[in-house]
């Protein structure tokens, strides 16, 4: 019988021990589900752990996707901090990709040092502004910020659909639907010559840095954190709710904004039908796996996108099904997220 | 066809639009009764789906891949039950964590079922009450599942409000350590609202594989989880709400297929927008006016209970 | 399903890591020839990405040990594509698959960089030394059903299930319209824009829809056999598309357009082994296979049959082409001269609906 008991604090040494037990435990199950797979265990671990890191290339790769992952996950953090509860994400990316990809297309072929500054504050303001309607709808009319900005999502991935259809096809393209390739000054720089990494890395770890000011020294901070743990004492304490649901959404508008634009203006070069495989959701998960902490976010995002470049590797190296990939990530992470009791409880065994 | 008839098939292809969401809809409602939110229900769907769809084709029995779609969406939420409520893992992130997990296992499972048919579950003929012109089929000639989807939210319904157990479940939704302290066992009742939220998704999986399009797809589901999850919301946590969301929803979406098809001017991204849009502005005017739409929801939502003593 | 063993692997490794440090720039002669594949849905598809993987397997098959195949699925068309093209290019793979138009600046984007590696899009239009194109002339399959179509409809509404206003799609609903009402003047053809390649549930939504609206025959340009099975229930014809959908509607499919990649595929990967492979751009049609039907309905008149036959063999022998004019608009005006043959361009971007097709392109 195994029973779980409360630690009387928090275990400091569990913090770091949780992840590692929890690796080991998906190892274990990994050797399973691939020996079922009729894969060499080693071989297969290998190739999803090390292989995609194993060169440099591979290095800057896992921080190009590791990158929307981070800003949106430390934006998405703020709120989930003050219960509340922006699932859309996701749309907010969108919009904010298409807010600076138009602002790309306007100056399209022409050059100047203020085109990428522009780019990144149309885009900041696109994500703000889809964030803006489920803050608005929940602090003037009380309506549930799950729905509005899950439902705005599937709308700006609609307005996406138009908008590359339609007015931002590139005319020269023969009806396809994706925009021109945008100019080098609206392009984000590489961070070094030949590979993709690219200035949004550095966005992503200047939001790290931000967010972590924000809850370690900020009254703000402080503030979101009393409202998450003791909704009511901080209502008697004069914290504004509203206030706070506001600043929640443009924090993780804003974002999200960034990195849709850091896809667009940065590896893909131009709007395209689809230019997210779900990061707005994906960081959901990201911010929890880091446990809402700006660091803990930053490597959930990096071990996230391994796992992805993980699941490319043991398809072309080994012929595994990317079905086999969901299997393992789910595994991966029902680990991570079961090991974390081992922070706060300590397990019992026997009676 | 005349106009009638178009309403008719119009109401037929709603009610099959939305009763996978009122399985999948009514189950999650269940759940966050309890004061859990598993936001797994797409992932909880897909299993459904292909478990009932395997069962169907090997052994073409209906009835026993209904039942095995409930059976193995109960046991994948069971998983996310005993991540949440036993080793008290994140629910937010659990759940999202089921549905890729979800995804995957199906297309792992569906592999060789891809591109096999399945006879589908037959409707009810009912000789006389079925051939009543127009309300006819819509009443007396459904498939037995658009029947069980009517009946859990009748059934429901009464359970939450009229019987002790659901008595108990709403109590501990709504605050889990005085549910605790009066000595109900908080972490069973909620595993067994997990459980059977899953059982519904699994069912709302099911009809999709089984009745809407009977055959196996990857994915095919497509975010008809979320949407559901969605609706929960909607509906302030009442499941006649839920299921009247169901069919707004589903409505709106057949409809403006049939404006398409009619062929008006508008951008058929538009109009594709417009099950979404006025959803959210059914839900502004419900909730414009009272605090009540926020107490609706149950109070210990999203919380991670552990008994101290 | 390979089994590899430890050994194996690490040697694949070390050669896949040399070669992407720029020492091994060739693979050796004995060694087999790695054909990469990215696909853009889940091969468990049946539809799109299904059929890219039956030829990859028919031409692994064809080939026998001269060839390793590789596939990566569900790759995403956004920032994800790129990375993965490079890692088959990286590991070893000396001719990449990339079947789907979104990868098209990606593809081009790797190709610069590996020289030494064919690359083959399919799809797209931008070429290089290494990088050729190839799509299919799916209208010439359109327009030989077009005809069966306008023959075997009873109300003269045809109702059409479109994925997303693009060149091809329009082409494909054109085609269909033209060959329609060259047999039956009254035809008309609704099109409902599903916003999706791939979703199951919609499509048969859309089918039951047209079916009320007065449709007696389903077209659908989206990927799943549910608009089939939709047909088959309420007893109207229908079309299948990319494969042969018969089982999903033994009774209702009249034919079914069916994309064949395995001949080109078989080909261009030959191509290489030989050192023939030539950067190009193929459109195929009916004559080099690329595009085929299916079995026609046994129910269908032998009139009608004979019709079909006809019309799929002169587009075959190029003594008939789809969009020869007179082609009006659906405003009434002539967009194609009578006699003449739309260029190239028009072709290839195709923005308009021609007469007789209710609604407007989605903008």
């Amino acid at each position: 019988m195994i029973r779980i008991e409360a630690r009387p604090e928090a275990a400091a040494n569990m913090v770091y021990a949780a992840p590692v037990i929890a690796v080991t435990l998906t190892m274990i199950a990994g050797i399973v589900l691939f020996m079922i797979m009729g894969q060499s265990p080693g071989v297969a671990l290998y190739t999803f752990f090390v292989e995609p890191v194993s060169t440099f290339d591979g290095v800057t790769e896992l921080l190009v996707k590791a990158t929307p992952l981070t800003l949106i996950g430390v934006g998405l953090s703020v709120g989930f901090r003050a219960n509340v509860w922006n699932i859309g994400a996701e749309g907010q990316l969108t919009i904010g990709a298409l807010a600076g990809g138009a602002v790309a297309l306007y100056f399209y072929e022409m050059e100047g040092f203020y085109i990428l500054p522009l780019m990144v504050l149309a885009s900041i303001a696109g994500g703000m502004a889809w964030a803006a309607i489920p803050a608005f709808l929940r602090s003037k009319f009380n309506a549930n910020e799950i729905l509005t900005s899950l439902m705005l999502t599937y709308v700006g991935l609609l307005v996406l659909s138009y908008l590359i259809h339609g007015p931002m096809k590139d005319p020269d393209g023969q009806g396809f639907p994706e925009s021109r390739l945008f100019s080098d000054s609206a392009l984000f720089p590489v961070l070094i010559e030949d590979y993709r990494l690219h200035m949004g890395w550095l966005f992503a770890l200047a939001a790290v840095a931000a967010v972590w000011v924000l809850f370690s020294r900020h009254v703000i901070g402080f503030q979101i954190r009393v409202i998450g743990m003791a909704p009511r004492a901080a209502a008697f304490a004069g914290f504004e709710e509203k206030k706070l649901v506001w600043l929640s959404f443009m924090i993780a508008g804003a974002a999200s904004g960034v990195a849709g634009l850091s896809e667009v203006a940065g590896p893909l070069g131009q709007i395209v039908p689809s230019i997210s495989p779900g990061y707005g959701f994906t960081a959901i998960i990201v911010a929890f796996l880091g446990r809402l902490h700006p660091l803990g976010i930053l490597m959930a995002a990096l071990l996230m996108a391994l796992s992805y470049l993980g699941g490319e590797n043991a398809q072309i190296s080994l012929n595994m099904p990317n079905a086999v990939t969901g299997v393992f990530q789910g595994m991966l992470l029902f680990f991570l997220l079961g090991s974390d009791v081992l922070i706060k409880y300590r397990l019992r065994f026997g009676r | 066809m005349d106009g009638t008839d178009i309403v008719v098939s119009a109401a037929l292809t709603i009610i099959t639009a939305a009763t996978p969401l009122v399985f999948a809809a009514l189950g999650e409602l269940v759940v966050e009764k309890s004061g859990v939110l598993n936001l797994g229900v797409e992932g909880m769907m897909v299993v459904g789906a292909i478990m009932a769809f395997a069962t169907g084709v090997t052994t073409e029995n209906a009835f026993l891949a209904i039942l095995v779609g409930a059976l193995s969406g109960a046991l994948v939420g069971g998983l996310f039950g005993f991540l949440v409520l036993v080793l008290l893992s994140n629910q937010v992130a659990t759940g999202l964590a089921l549905t890729i997990f979800g995804i995957g296992l199906s297309a792992l499972v569906g592999h060789g079922f891809v591109g096999v048919t399945f006879a589908g579950v037959p409707s009810l003929y009912i000789p006389l009450l079925t051939d009543i012109p127009i309300i006819g089929t819509i009443l007396f000639g459904q498939d037995l599942m658009v029947y069980m989807s009517v009946a859990f939210a009748i059934g429901i319904g009464w359970f939450l409000k009229s019987t002790r157990a659901g008595l108990i479940l709403r109590a501990v939704g709504e605050n889990h350590d005085a549910a605790h302290a009066i000595g109900y066992p908080v972490i069973r009742v909620r595993f067994m609202a997990v459980l059977f939220g899953g059982a519904m998704a699994g069912l709302g999986g099911a009809y999709l594989s089984l009745v809407y399009t009977p055959l196996w797809v990857e994915n095919m589901t497509a975010g008809r989880g979320w949407i559901a999850l969605a609706l929960v919301v909607f509906a302030a946590w009442r499941p006649g709400r839920a299921f009247f969301g169901a069919y707004l929803f589903g409505g709106i979406t057949i409809i403006q297929l049939h404006v398409q098809g009619v062929g008006w001017a508008i951008p058929s991204q538009l109009l594709s927008m417009l099950p979404y849009l006025v959803t959210i502005i059914v839900l502004v005017v419900i909730s414009r006016d009272s605090g009540k739409q926020r107490l609706s929801a149950p109070a210990s939502l999203g919380k991670i209970f552990y008994a101290a003593s | 399903m390979h089994n590899f063993t430890i050994k194996k692997s690490l040697a694949a490794l070390v050669v896949g890591g040399l070669a992407s440090m720029g020492l091994v720039t060739q693979t050796l002669a004995a060694e087999p020839l790695k054909v990469g594949f990215i696909y853009v849905g889940p091969t468990g598809d049946h539809g799109w990405s299904y059929e890219h993987d039956q030829a990859r397997q028919a031409m692994q098959k064809e080939l026998g040990d001269k060839v390793i195949t590789t596939y990566v699925e569900s790759v995403p068309e956004g920032a994800d594509a790129q990375r993965v093209i490079t890692k088959l290019a990286t590991s070893g793979h000396g001719l990449i698959f990339t079947t789907s138009f979104g990868y098209m600046n990606p593809t081009l984007k790797v190709a610069k960089r590996f020289k030494k590696v064919k690359f083959e899009h399919a799809t797209g239009f931008k070429r290089s030394k290494n990088l050729s194109t190839y799509s299919a002339r799916f209208y010439e399959g359109r327009y030989v059903i077009g005809h069966i179509a306008g023959r075997m409809t009873k109300s003269n509404v045809l109702g059409y299930i479109a994925s997303f206003p693009i060149p091809e799609v329009i082409r494909g609903i054109n085609a269909t319209v033209i060959a329609a009402r060259k047999v039956n003047p009254d035809v008309t053809v609704k099109v409902v824009w599903v916003n999706s390649w791939f979703d199951p549930g919609k499509e048969a939504d859309a089918a039951k829809t047209l079916i009320d609206q007065g449709a007696d025959i389903i077209l659908q340009h989206t990927d799943s056999p549910a608009p089939m099975q939709t047909a088959e229930k309420r007893g109207v014809w229908a079309v299948g598309q990319a494969s042969d959908m018969s089982k999903f509607g033994p009774n209702a499919q009249l034919t079914a357009i069916i994309d064949n990649w395995a001949p080109y595929y078989i080909e261009r990967t030959k191509a290489v082994l030989d050192g023939t492979w030539k950067e190009k751009d193929t459109f195929g049609g009916f004559k080099s296979g690329m595009v085929k039907l299916a079995p026609y309905n046994k129910k269908m008149p032998k009139d009608v049959v004979d019709l079909a036959e006809s019309v799929r063999i002169a587009i075959e022998q190029e003594t008939v082409h789809p969009f020869q004019g007179p082609i009006k608009g659906q405003d009434g005006k002539i967009i194609v001269k009578d006699g003449e043959i739309i260029d190239m361009g028009q072709l290839l971007g195709m923005n308009f609906y021609v007469e007789g097709v209710v609604g407007s392109i989605p903008k």
